[in-house]
């Protein structure tokens, strides 16, 4: 019987664990030794260099704009991003007061909402950029010709073109396709808190921006947390929206260059997968930082119902 | 109703709906700009088309090898789905249900390679598969697939593994029934919900998958459906083909669309499972 059981247990455990190491595990391990040489990736011979890779990091400017650039979205995506799915689940679950004799209750058609909302959600990063790549277009792009039917051809741009704008042209496309799913998140969370607490608070003479911030956000406040850290995620992966949006590599003026992208560039265009394994390494390490501060930020007292 | 719930719900509303088009709008143009003339989408780029260009459709389909993209992830989506359910949950079952040594180490193995960047892993995988001729392989991106699935596959499972009831599967065995045999008859029919919502997120994470195949899979004759687009809009666009390239955008968005709006519930129940652990 003993016998039996482990032979059963590598049998099952065997072919997820060799697939697992092979493909996930070893080509980990294997980008922390490489940032230590001076490997191009195109031929199998190398020397180990020490912290040579990561000295020339340290000094190299457009390794810094992008974790520039990685910094901000990394606080205004998951920002606005999680403002908006909190704000428009609040008004799903809470903003219609008054009917059906409930003190409070969801809008009306708050499941039709959600359906649409959450769109974005199933398509592909790659096929939402491009989607917006399209719509920025200054020629025939949706926003542009928008703009000048109704008569704002001023505010008309050369969105991913202009350096100072490409970045937030981004932001936006990130912040669109993403809000949907924590609307649906969130008012998941929001319909399992019970009722009496709103009409408790409504009693005691609360208004509607006191009750969401004194009974709805601490309560949500674990769901807040783990979305944070998803969207953080992310938002310093962004690989998709800057290599098929902006023009390359990096958009214009490199003010779309992110880590992600430029582990790519660095590795595929410039043979150089030594220092591109090396920012890799340093992104990770960023991950692991923002992983630390979010979980630390949010450590406080659970609140249980 | 009072006057300030009135009040509110119009205000409420009024929000809800401008988000509402934020998020239509986008693909109503595009689905409009697909079916004009390349004329039309530059000189209205917001008018109605003057009519129904299909052959717009039927272009992109064969002439834009989207059919063939199409076919191409149909076969490394299914193949790939296929393994990592199954290997995920057997994992899963495994260190949900057994103690063996090296048990939390095998788990925690798993969950952590939830949380690192795919990008770091993925100079050193283009080597690895390089070397073992997966390179530009179905096979190999399938591979690819199934192993970067396993960690949320085998989280999500392993959970709800440990929620069935014991006693059915201790029943099966003191009936002669052998260990795999009561893993295949009894165990996965009975986790058949969390079956289907981490399927769900597995499908649709592996269909909308880029960046893998786009450093693994360069190919042009084995592109999936999201790379094969992207790769059709860089060179199309010099071409001035715009009527098709939104063709093939929106032939590309329906399919999920239209499985989305069928399957609503199971789908948003099935991506937050994945958020609220």
């Amino acid at each position: 019987m003993q016998h039996g059981k482990y032979r059963f247990i590598a049998g099952f455990l065997a072919l997820p664990v060799i697939l697992y190491a092979v493909f996930v595990i070893s080509p980990f391990v294997q980008a922390v030794y490489y940032s230590f040489t001076d490997w191009t990736g195109l031929s199998s011979d190398f020397k180990m260099v020490g912290f040579k890779n990561y000295d020339w990091l340290l000094h190299d400017d457009l390794f810094w704009k992008a974790v520039g650039h990685n910094v901000v979205l990394l606080l205004v995506v998951p920002l606005v991003t999680l403002g908006l799915g909190l704000f428009f689940a609040f008004m799903l679950n809470v903003g219609g007061r008054g009917r059906k004799n409930a003190a409070v209750s969801g809008v009306r058609g708050s499941g039709l909402y959600k359906v649409i909302y959450f769109f974005p959600q199933v398509l592909s990063i790659a096929i939402v950029a491009l989607l917006f790549q399209f719509t920025y277009n200054p020629r025939n792009g949706a926003i542009n010709s928008f703009l000048d039917g109704v008569g704002l051809d001023s505010l008309q741009q050369q969105w991913l073109a202009d350096p100072k704008l490409a970045l937030w042209c981004l932001m936006a496309v990130m912040v669109w396709s993403n809000v949907g799913f924590y609307v649906v998140l969130f008012s998941a969370g929001m319909s399992s808190i019970p009722r009496d607490f709103y009409e408790a608070a409504l009693l005691d003479g609360a208004n509607r921006i006191k009750t969401f911030f004194k009974i709805t956000l601490p309560l949500l406040w674990d769901t807040v947390q783990t979305g944070w850290i998803y969207m953080g995620i992310i938002a310093l992966d962004a690989f998709a929206v800057v290599q098929i949006m902006t023009v390359g590599p990096g958009g214009p003026a490199d003010s779309t260059q992110v880590m992600g992208y430029y582990v790519y560039t660095k590795t595929f265009h410039d043979g150089q997968a030594g220092r591109a394994t090396t920012i890799g390494v340093a992104m990770l390490i960023v991950t692991l930082i923002f992983a630390v501060i979010v979980t630390r930020l949010g450590r406080r007292e659970r609140l249980e119902y | 109703m009072g006057s300030e719930g009135k009040i509110l719900n119009v205000f409420s509303h009024g929000i809800l709906v401008v988000w509402g088009l934020l998020v239509t709008l986008p693909l109503l143009w595009a689905v409009m700009s697909s079916l004009k003339t390349d004329k039309q989408i530059f000189t209205s780029p917001w008018g109605l088309p003057s009519a129904l260009h299909f052959d717009n459709w039927s272009r992109a389909w064969s002439k834009s090898n989207i059919g063939d993209f199409f076919l191409n992830t149909i076969l490394v989506v299914g193949c790939s789905l296929i393994g990592t359910m199954l290997l995920g949950s057997m994992a899963a079952y495994i260190l949900a249900r057994f103690e063996f040594p090296g048990k939390r180490f095998i788990y925690f193995m798993f969950v952590g390679g939830m949380s690192f960047p795919i990008i770091l892993a993925l100079v050193p995988l283009f080597f690895v598969m390089k070397n073992m001729s997966l390179l530009n392989t179905f096979h190999g991106l399938i591979l690819v697939y199934i192993a970067y699935s396993l960690p949320f596959t085998v989280f999500f499972l392993t959970s709800f593994f440990k929620t069935l009831p014991s006693s059915v599967a201790e029943a099966a065995l003191i009936d002669g029934a052998s260990h795999t045999r009561t893993f295949f008859q009894v165990m996965l029919p009975m986790a058949k919900p969390g079956l289907i919502s981490v399927g769900i997120f597995n499908f649709l994470g592996q269909w909308n998958q880029y960046m893998l195949p786009t450093v693994l899979n360069t190919d042009e004759d084995k592109r999936v459906l999201t790379q094969g687009l992207v790769q059709l809009a860089a060179s199309q666009q010099y071409k001035g083909d715009w009527s098709a390239l939104f063709a093939g955008l929106v032939l590309a968005m329906l399919p999920v669309l239209g499985v989305y709006i069928l399957f609503q519930r199971q789908v948003q129940a099935g991506l937050t499972a994945g958020a609220l652990k």
